[in-house]
């Protein structure tokens, strides 16, 4: 038996290797769907159909890799900034199993055409029950941890953690409330309007918990640990973070203007949509502060370019957001593709690169080692995914706006000028354009894998010894 | 309200907006702190965990603080203007239906004139007119070339509307009036049940012997009476149809959903229930005439 202690890493290389597989597995989905829209005889099966991989695309980038990314990083930082072993370790390892199995379960249901059809939320309901009690254990784990730290106060980003793991549970408990008739088979415990409220609700707040709350946990703990450097403003980070999520629970309705759904409604998603952005501008600005005075580092550090271009996503696409909640601009812009683009500014940009560096940062140190087996193939896939992203969103921009012109625009006699499939027409090179962004994104993680493996091998399983806790001075 | 059932929501929904807006105008002004002097260092807070993370305790930037207010201003005055506060509507009486309602009066203003030239004029006199056809075309290619297909040459279940033959519900002017106004439900009974597989499948034989398509003739001599009894009432005893109840005419060698066997078959079997949409209310008695007026023109272009 040892005296001292070791931090639990063990589930945390667990979901670390899993962060980049299933970030492979989910992109490549997207680059398929993304070929059959520029090819649609690629459409060869039922279950290979766009409609089937469609979701299966959103659940595997949004749940498979960004989830096991944030399992990952939170299982790391809560241990690391509480000074203290993981909570329920036997129940931190289901939550790997458990969270695995729900993602091969939705790799076989969703292209057997089995779902819900609740956007983000279509896996069917034995699924969901798994998910529930997976979430009720990560929960325990990770609070259970806070509980027993050996710390004063709690480090900020387990605030953000947190928050997002509450939010979620909650989110997914009252969003998939549903009455099964079968096996495979159940209907919304929701009806009409309502349906549509509670699963936007639903909807943006997985946008605004899950992929926002959480990765500024992340942002907070690998942002200063790369750059080095102090936290800019403790201030800051405590506003923004009750501002944020205070108001990210009012702005679900804007995904339904010009809908069924009430005017007052409709206007409440907007003004809290608009109010959104400052609160989210305070992450993007605490986090690119923090590296002030040392500008220099960005020059030879490819993990800090990550992190600091995700933050510059991070705000660009946290400034869109709000002006494309506006009801006259998202007249313009909704169901076309300009919503596709300002997603993958997010999810592309902000996500994926701030997991990409956080994971980078993450590898050696599970394995003993002190860096990556080659920082210079890391330069390589910063390069090659931040050229596919500006491909991406751009072409997305011009295709987007283009379709919503094409749709308004009338004859002097009050008839349509373009009929859709001509707007369909003019989007194909721009999808074209968007597939080789999403190619180069997919071939960056091919370069990370090839990275983690040469890491993995030339090193060993390593748990760190537990720190006490620095004195206050 | 009635959205919800009962008007306490909207009450709720009000009480939580002014909880919200409080909540970030005291979160604002309680971390509003003075700048520091030039020249002094920013506190660093005295707590360190995992060896070297620490925060500085810079103020909040303020150009950030005005982007909030501003914001939180702008919430404020629109709740003010337009619908958003539990049941106040706002003081401009803005809504969703009553902005659709005014852009069609608008649109409706604007474009009358163009289609009040034709207004007394009969269909087949629009019909010769290249404008009005021009007109008409785009009106097809707006609202019903979805299903009948930009050429209007229609699909499977979808009328070809340039066949000269196969209008199940009439060609002449006043009936394609009628058709697009009211729309149109097929009613095609399923017969599977009352005939049976076999005698199916002699029908269809029979149907087929119509057109000198290949058929078996000791099942199409089944078939004649299986016919007599049962489709004659729609069909007519030759099979020609009957455009009041949009019995399509079997003779024509034109199929709506094809003239295999096994298409047929399936048709008899299970019954066809296609739907013309009605686009009376929608379009309105003008633009009608020139939608009228252009597939007409289609059709007689045809002959």
């Amino acid at each position: 038996m040892q005296l001292q202690a070791n931090y639990n890493y063990g589930v945390v290389r667990q979901f670390a290797v899993m962060t980049v597989v299933w970030g492979i597995v989910g992109m490549l989905v997207g680059v398929i769907i993304a070929a059959q829209l520029v090819w649609p005889e690629l459409n060869f099966a039922e279950w290979f159909h766009f409609g089937r991989l469609r979701p299966l695309h959103t659940n595997a980038v949004i749940f498979a890799f960004g989830g096991s990314a944030l399992f990952a990083t939170s299982y790391y930082v809560v241990q690391r900034t509480c000074h203290t072993t993981l909570f329920a370790p036997r129940l931190a390892s289901f939550t790997f199993w458990g969270w695995q199995l729900v993602i091969v379960l939705a790799a076989i249901t969703l292209p057997l055409g089995i779902t819900t059809s609740k956007e983000y939320a279509e896996l069917e309901w034995p699924i969901d029950i798994l998910i529930t009690i997976v979430w009720v254990s990560y929960a325990i784990v990770f609070f259970g941890t806070l509980a027993k730290r050996k710390t004063s106060h709690i480090y900020v980003a387990n605030w953000f953690y947190g928050g997002f793991i509450l939010t979620v549970a909650l989110l997914h408990v009252v969003n998939s409330a549903e009455i099964p008739v079968t096996l495979w088979k159940s209907y919304s415990a929701y009806a009409g309007v309502q349906d549509a409220m509670v699963q936007w609700w639903y909807g943006h707040n997985a946008v605004g918990f899950f992929l926002t709350a959480g990765f500024l946990g992340m942002m907070y703990y690998f942002v200063p640990k790369q750059a080095g450097r102090p936290i800019y403003s403790y201030r800051l980070s405590v506003v923004h973070f009750w501002a944020l999520v205070f108001t990210y629970m009012w702005a679900g309705p804007h995904h339904l203007h010009y809908t069924a759904l009430p005017d007052w409604t409709q206007s409440l998603g907007m003004l809290f949509s608009l109010i959104l952005l400052a609160p989210s501008w305070g992450g993007m600005i605490n986090g690119i502060m923090t590296l002030s005075g040392a500008w220099h580092k960005l020059r030879d550090d490819p993990i800090l370019k990550f992190l600091i271009t995700s933050l510059s996503f991070y705000g660009m696409s946290t400034f869109e957001g709000p002006m494309m909640s506006i009801k006259t601009v998202n007249a313009l812009s909704h169901y076309t593709d300009w919503t596709i683009g300002h997603v993958h500014s997010g999810a592309l940009g902000w996500v994926a690169m701030i997991s990409i560096g956080s994971v980078y940062y993450l590898l050696p140190r599970l394995w003993g080692k002190t860096e990556m087996y080659s920082v210079r193939l890391i330069t390589v896939h910063f390069w090659v995914s931040t050229i596919g992203i500006v491909l991406y969103i751009a072409s997305m921009w011009i295709a987007g706006v283009m379709q919503g012109l094409m749709w308004r625009d009338t004859n002097p006699d009050g008839t349509l000028v373009y009929s859709f499939v001509e707007s369909v027409k003019n989007s194909y090179p721009y999808w074209t354009i968007r597939l080789i962004g999403g190619i180069l994104f997919l071939g960056g993680m091919f370069i990370m894998f090839y990275n983690m493996v040469r890491t993995i091998a030339s090193g060993k399983s390593y748990d760190a010894p537990v720190l006490a806790p620095a004195a206050a001075h | 309200m009635s959205d919800f059932v009962s008007p306490f929501w909207g009450y709720y929904v009000a009480v939580l907006v002014v909880a919200s807006f409080a909540f970030l105008v005291w979160l604002l002004v309680g971390n509003t702190t003075k700048k520091p002097a030039v020249g002094q260092q920013v506190e660093l807070q005295k707590h360190v965990w995992d060896e070297d993370l620490q925060e500085w305790n810079n103020p909040l930037p303020g150009w950030w603080m005005y982007l909030f207010w501003f914001t939180i201003a702008f919430g404020v005055v629109y709740l003010i203007l337009y619908p958003g506060f539990g049941t106040f509507g706002g003081k401009l009486g803005w809504t969703s239906s009553g902005q659709y309602k005014e852009e069609r009066r608008v649109a409706d203003q604007r474009f009358d004139e163009k289609f009040n030239r034709y207004k007394d004029m009969d269909v087949k006199a629009v019909a010769a007119d290249p404008e009005a056809r021009e007109m008409g075309k785009r009106l097809f290619l707006t609202y019903c070339q979805q299903c009948h297909g930009s050429d209007a040459r229609g699909a499977k279940g979808f009328p070809n509307l340039t066949n000269p033959s196969g209008w199940q519900w009439g060609s002449e002017p006043e009936q394609i009036v009628a058709t697009i106004t009211g729309g149109h439900q097929a009613a095609m009974p399923a017969w599977e049940q009352q005939l049976g597989a076999e005698s199916v499948k002699d029908v269809a034989n029979y149907v087929r012997s119509f057109s000198g398509l290949a058929h078996d003739s000791l099942r199409a001599e089944r078939g004649k009476d299986v016919f007599a009894q049962n489709c004659v009432a729609c069909h007519g005893p030759e099979g020609k149809g009957n455009p009041l109840v949009g019995a399509p005419n079997l003779t024509d060698k034109t199929w709506l959903y094809g003239s295999s066997e096994a298409t047929i078959i399936e048709t008899i079997s299970k019954g066809r229930n296609g739907l013309m949409p009605t686009w009376g209310p929608l379009l309105g008695e003008k633009k009608i005439k020139l939608l009228a007026a252009y597939v007409y023109s289609l059709n007689t272009n045809a002959q």
